[in-house]
């Protein structure tokens, strides 16, 4: 019985969630002209319900303040009361609202996790790149460094780096993205190192042209796709990483919220089947979900398939 | 083939190099670290004499190069000298347990994940854009949003909780292999959960990216029937970028499952390190984060050997 | 003076809550709540799992820093002295003892026909070689303050005659200290590395951070003590697991539970939680000779903006008390009931800011789920209540690792552990005299430390109850501890344990001893 509620529920939500893409490629195809408006007409509904999902998240990201009911660090009343029409989602261990904890976490979390993984991707593919087409000394040079940064478990060195320079935001974002970036310099080395060898590659050195254009005309437009699918999965790993960290005693500094501690604070209520922490996990979850069929799609439209 | 020879040989030499810089790198950071062995033992006790006493004893108020040389005279040798925490035990049987530990749970989980992510990712890039590719991928997603610890909670909730399989993975000395694997299932697969996604989409991404090449498109005009053309043709020269990331979840697998460790009661390497380093336990923590190290060198080496084996224009680079 | 007297030391009542809100209620009492204090079993096999204990663990007394290492000490060891559940000290290695009328000399009587597990009889020069290793310039002991007192040690007879500083009318207390077991001596030197011992356990294997298994000591000199015939005890750091090793009946004793969830774990029925007020207790310390804290204006301004009883409320889940700034416990002998309480006050606070010539107040405070759990949530806490007052506390979430070494003592204004001390004069030489190691608010008074020595030799319990009570209130208002709650220890076993009625408050695991003194029903 359970079991085909379960079922009945999921097709539920599944159906709701396919209107609601629906209109809302619906409404993207309207507000936009041209080129967009085409590409977004042909997007498929996983996608628009991807770009949705991160449109109503940058919203509340945004409008944070205005749509949170409570102050993100107020104590609005006592510990884990249950859903009420006062507390939407009842109150956390210290008698803060929940819903609002949530909405402050967005802005929070997703700007952390923005900020970190497009850094970590600015100085790993640019290594990366460079490494792959110049060859030679600095090749060796800096895949030698990767490798001796990347010997060390990230988690390890995560805690030993964040024990020695402290645990501000902006050094949890400098060093989960310098960890990160070693990644993604070996992947964007090892993509490109089998274009370099193409012999368009080839043609173009014997034109002369020079570093710049090779990487960024040659090169990257043949390696972007899977650099971009990685994009999707480090984009949340960050929240992985911070959660990890929290579960280690580091991480954001409270009373900020973020998901990741949030689901690291309530996480032993789930051993006594309460749901609560499945609430910033699920965020987590469906941001992630939502950002790679964005990605997915791209990847369909870059790979040049047409059927 | 004698290039790949010499290509192992020489990264062999360079892995070499790499162990010790990542032991120059470990000594000086846990050197950075505030605080020291004699502190972190003393903790919330320490008073500066009997700080300056264990000091004395141990020969930490030696310069640091003088024991860092030390130390590496001792390591070229194979001796790793003995934990600060227990003078009278070497460091190597301090870890040969858990190493064998370690190494179990992940060849375990990787046993799971890596077919799993191979054939969900081959599928995947076959049905594309299909129910299937949606939900496969989807429920990937989901999983890997979930931090380890969370999945791993999840897991005992349903399945521990509900008397199938032990909430702790502790592995009595002894045990035949039926009893290990039944024993340490759940952290295996929580693992599996958390590494497969990774694997499986870039499998499929990997697929995905080479279908639009023109021999792929010589090869469905010659009649030939979609699983042939991605297993014989496309999975081929995909195999890099797959082996690559293989490799980086294997090695997490080996290095980075501390948490699991932890939620588990799993007696492996993690725990020893993350323990060691917050005892600024020295030996310890170069030990472990030297088999760390010659993991990941190893995993990557093969990594690249197979890649360049798969690649015959990177066999016959200029 | 003689034994009676201090026996008449603390008395403490310990409170065991029920499983159910049920078992208060109704006829119906909780299975594992049965008569308690039935006959004790002999046999079986106790699971205890800890949310202490490493991989750096070892049998060196000099080293033992969490309460794993410590319970599994007292299951294998045995002291000269113990503290009993009521509080009193018993006698235990030493069968009696006597003091000088200064109180300066001591001399104990060794228990006679008590053997190691290797056989050796346990001898006066065994109990001086146990205690020296802990002395001396090159100890590395983190006993060494607690001993550095005594000047010397010597064997008369079946006696240990030890030679004070000055008068300590509680010294056979500090004997019961966890870091000092009887161990088996030669040529006047223990081997800190063995694990043979005196206690109602031999260690059969130890692998720290895994798994201790002790046996029954066949010889154990104690009867009505050490009923199970095996000991397996377990770190389990995380609270999670070892809430379900718990619920799945991996384990049979659990410590350290997670009070956020333990009225869930309190609903699942065969499970009984057992909770205990003693003298462990929270602070937030402020470093009295920096700026703003030299002012005593400030630090009352602070301790008027603490909300104690939401802390009690929310971060001990009700498994605790207030604290009233001062570090005894209700339990103590001396206890001032008759200072009055302090509560949130914004008004006064703003009240002693002026008088500190500030508007306004901000102030870092650092804190550390090492620190204690809940530790961060505290501090978050106590900046919301301080802000009704104009009082800015900026929480700062310190690393758990290194804590004790880099945070504590080094920031000015940081949240700290005390598991407290069983008497007066050993909390206040501790944390609060001049000078002291621990001393970690570096607070100097010159009245209080005038009293503390001359209450430490003082013989007549009335004159003795007036100066503690004078301290505790000079601590209270002049002090440089915010003291905000104090902390029950709270545990939780399975259908399968019994225990006596009366549970030691002391430490964590009944003082420690809960091998020793529980059974297998």
């Amino acid at each position: 019985m359970g079991m085909i509620f379960t079922l009945l529920w999921i097709a539920v939500a599944l159906t709701v969630a396919m209107a609601l893409a629906l209109g809302f490629r619906k409404l993207a195809t309207a507000a936009t002209r041209g080129e967009t408006s085409r590409a977004l007409r042909d997007a498929p509904l996983t996608a628009a319900f991807g770009m949705m999902v991160i449109v109503i998240y940058l919203i509340v990201a945004i409008l944070a303040p205005l749509i949170a009911p409570f102050p993100e660090r107020e104590i609005v009343g006592t510990q884990f009361q249950p859903w009420t029409a006062e507390h939407w989602l009842g109150t956390d261990a210290l008698g803060r609202d929940l819903f609002s904890r949530m909405v402050y976490g967005t802005r929070n979390t997703v700007g952390i996790a923005f900020a970190t993984t497009a850094l970590a991707f600015l100085i790993g593919s640019v290594l990366g790149l460079l490494a792959a087409t110049v060859g030679g000394w600095l090749d060796q040079g800096m895949s030698r460094l990767v490798d001796v940064l990347m010997a060390i478990p990230s988690l390890i060195f995560a805690l030993l780096l964040l024990t020695i320079f402290g645990t501000s935001i902006m050094t949890l974002i400098l060093v989960i993205a310098v960890i990160d970036s070693t990644r993604v310099f070996r992947l964007a080395r090892a993509v490109s190192e089998g274009v370099v060898v193409m012999d368009y590659i080839e043609a173009a050195r014997l034109r002369g042209e020079r570093l710049p254009y090779l990487i960024t005309r040659e090169i990257l437009p043949n390696v972007t796709a899977p650099l971009v699918a990685e994009f999707g999965l480090r984009f949340c790993f960050v929240f992985l990483s911070i959660s990890a960290l929290s579960f280690l005693g580091l991480g954001i500094q409270p009373p900020t919220a973020d998901w990741g501690s949030m689901v690291r604070e309530n996480a032993t209520l789930i051993t006594f089947g309460d749901i609560t922490p499945l609430l910033p996990a699920g965020a987590i979850a469906l941001l992630t979900v939502a950002v790679n069929f964005v990605v997915d799609w791209q990847l369909y439209r870059a790979s040049g398939l047409k059927e | 083939m004698t290039l790949v020879l010499r290509m192992i040989a020489q990264r062999l030499a360079l892995g070499l190099l790499t162990l010790f810089v990542v032991s120059l790198l470990i000594f000086g950071a846990t050197e950075l670290l505030p605080g020291d062995f004699a502190e972190a033992v003393l903790g919330q006790a320490a008073t500066p004499e009997t700080v300056a006493a264990i000091r004395r004893e141990l020969g930490l108020d030696q310069p640091l190069v003088l024991r860092y040389v030390d130390w590496l005279w001792g390591a070229v040798q194979f001796d790793f000298g003995s934990s600060l925490a227990q003078r009278n035990r070497a460091v190597s049987d301090l870890i040969a347990t858990r190493l064998g530990n370690t190494l179990f749970l992940a060849l375990y989980a990787a046993a799971m994940a890596v077919p799993l992510a191979l054939t969900l990712g081959i599928l995947a890039a076959l049905w594309r854009n299909s129910l299937f590719d949606r939900v496969a991928n989807s429920s990937a997603l989901s999983a890997i949003s979930f931090p380890e610890f969370f999945v791993a909670y999840i897991l005992i909730y349903i399945l521990a909780q509900g008397g199938w399989f032990p909430s702790m993975a502790r592995l009595p000395a002894g045990a035949d292999l039926g009893e290990k694997l039944y024993r340490a299932f759940l952290p295996a697969l929580t693992l599996t959960l958390v590494v497969t996604a990774h694997m499986m989409r870039m499998t499929r991404a990997a697929i995905i990216n080479l279908l639009a090449s023109p021999y792929i498109e010589m090869a469905r005009l010659k009649g030939m029937r979609p699983s042939r053309v991605i297993v014989h043709h496309a999975l081929p020269n995909a195999i890099a970028p797959i082996v690559n990331v293989i490799a980086i979840n294997l090695a997490y697998l080996i290095t980075g499952v501390v948490v699991v460790e932890v939620v588990f009661v799993y007696p492996g390497l993690g725990q020893l390190m993350v323990d060691s380093v917050s005892r600024r336990d020295i030996p310890v923590v170069q030990a472990v984060a030297l088999i760390f190290a010659a993991a990941y060198v190893l995993l990557n080496l093969t990594a690249d050997v197979i890649s360049t084996l798969s690649n015959p224009r990177l066999m016959h680079r200029k | 003076m003689n034994k009676q007297l201090l026996d008449a030391g603390i008395s403490r009542r310990s409170l065991i809550k029920g499983a159910t809100a049920l078992g208060a209620a109704g006829l119906i009492l909780p299975a594992g709540y049965r008569k308690a204090a039935a006959q004790p079993r002999k046999g079986g096999t106790m699971r205890i799992a800890m949310g202490h204990g490493n991989t750096s663990d070892n049998l060196d007394p000099a080293t033992w820093d969490n309460a794993y290492v410590q319970v599994m000490a007292s299951t294998i060891h045995n002291y000269l002295t113990e503290i009993g559940t009521d509080g009193t000290l018993q006698p235990e290695i030493a069968e009696s003892w006597d003091a000088s009328s200064d109180a300066a000399t001591w001399t104990f009587r060794i228990r006679e026909g008590v053997t190691f597990h290797s056989g050796k009889d346990v001898t006066p020069e065994d109990v001086v070689a146990s205690i020296n290793y802990h002395r001396g310039e090159d100890s590395t002991s983190a006993a060494k303050p607690i001993v550095d007192p005594i000047r010397d040690i010597r064997v008369d007879g079946q006696n240990v005659v030890f030679e004070l500083e000055d008068g300590n009318a509680d010294f056979p207390f500090i004997m019961s200290d966890y870091h000092l077991p009887i161990m088996p001596s030669s040529d006047g030197r223990i081997d800190p590395s063995s694990a043979d011992g005196c206690g109602g356990y031999v260690m059969q294997n130890f692998e720290p951070g895994v798994e201790a298994r002790m046996t029954r000591n066949p010889d154990y000199w104690k009867s009505g003590r050490a009923h199970v015939d095996e000991v397996i005890m377990l770190p389990i750091i995380d609270a999670a697991a070892r809430q379900n090793a718990l619920i799945t009946g991996e384990v049979d004793v659990i410590d350290r539970v997670n009070l956020n969830t333990v009225h869930l774990l309190e609903r699942s029925g065969s499970i009984r939680i057992i909770s205990v007020p003693g003298t462990q207790h929270y602070t937030f310390v402020m470093d009295s000779r920096v700026d703003p804290f030299t002012d005593n204006n400030i630090r009352l301004a602070l301790k008027y903006g603490v909300n104690r009883q939401q802390l009690v409320d929310t971060v001990l889940s009700g498994y605790g008390v207030v604290g009233n700034d001062h570090p005894i416990g209700r339990s103590n002998r001396f206890f001032a009931d008759e200072l009055e309480q302090r509560e949130l006050d914004p008004d006064r606070a703003r009240h002693y800011l002026r008088e500190a010539g500030m508007d306004s107040l901000q102030v870092d405070l650092s804190a550390s789920d090492a620190a204690f759990g809940g530790a961060v949530d505290a501090a978050v806490l106590f900046a919301e209540s301080a802000a009704e007052a104009g009082i800015n506390i900026n929480v700062v979430r310190e690393p758990s690792d290194g804590y004790w070494s880099n945070v504590w003592m080094v920031k000015l204004f940081t949240a700290v552990y005390w598991g407290g001390r069983p008497t007066e004069d050993w909390m206040f030489s501790t944390a609060y005299a001049a000078g002291a190691a621990w001393n970690d608010a570096f607070w100097e008074h010159e009245r209080f430390n005038q009293l503390l020595s001359e209450a430490r030799s003082e013989l007549d319990e009335t004159r003795r109850r007036e100066m503690y009570v004078e301290m505790q209130r000079i601590v209270k208002d002049e002090g440089s501890t915010i003291i905000p709650m104090f902390a029950n220890y709270v545990m939780a076993v399975s259908e399968a344990i019994a225990t006596p009625e009366d549970i030691g408050a002391n430490w964590t695991m009944d003082g420690f001893r809960a091998p020793e003194r529980w059974w297998m029903a």
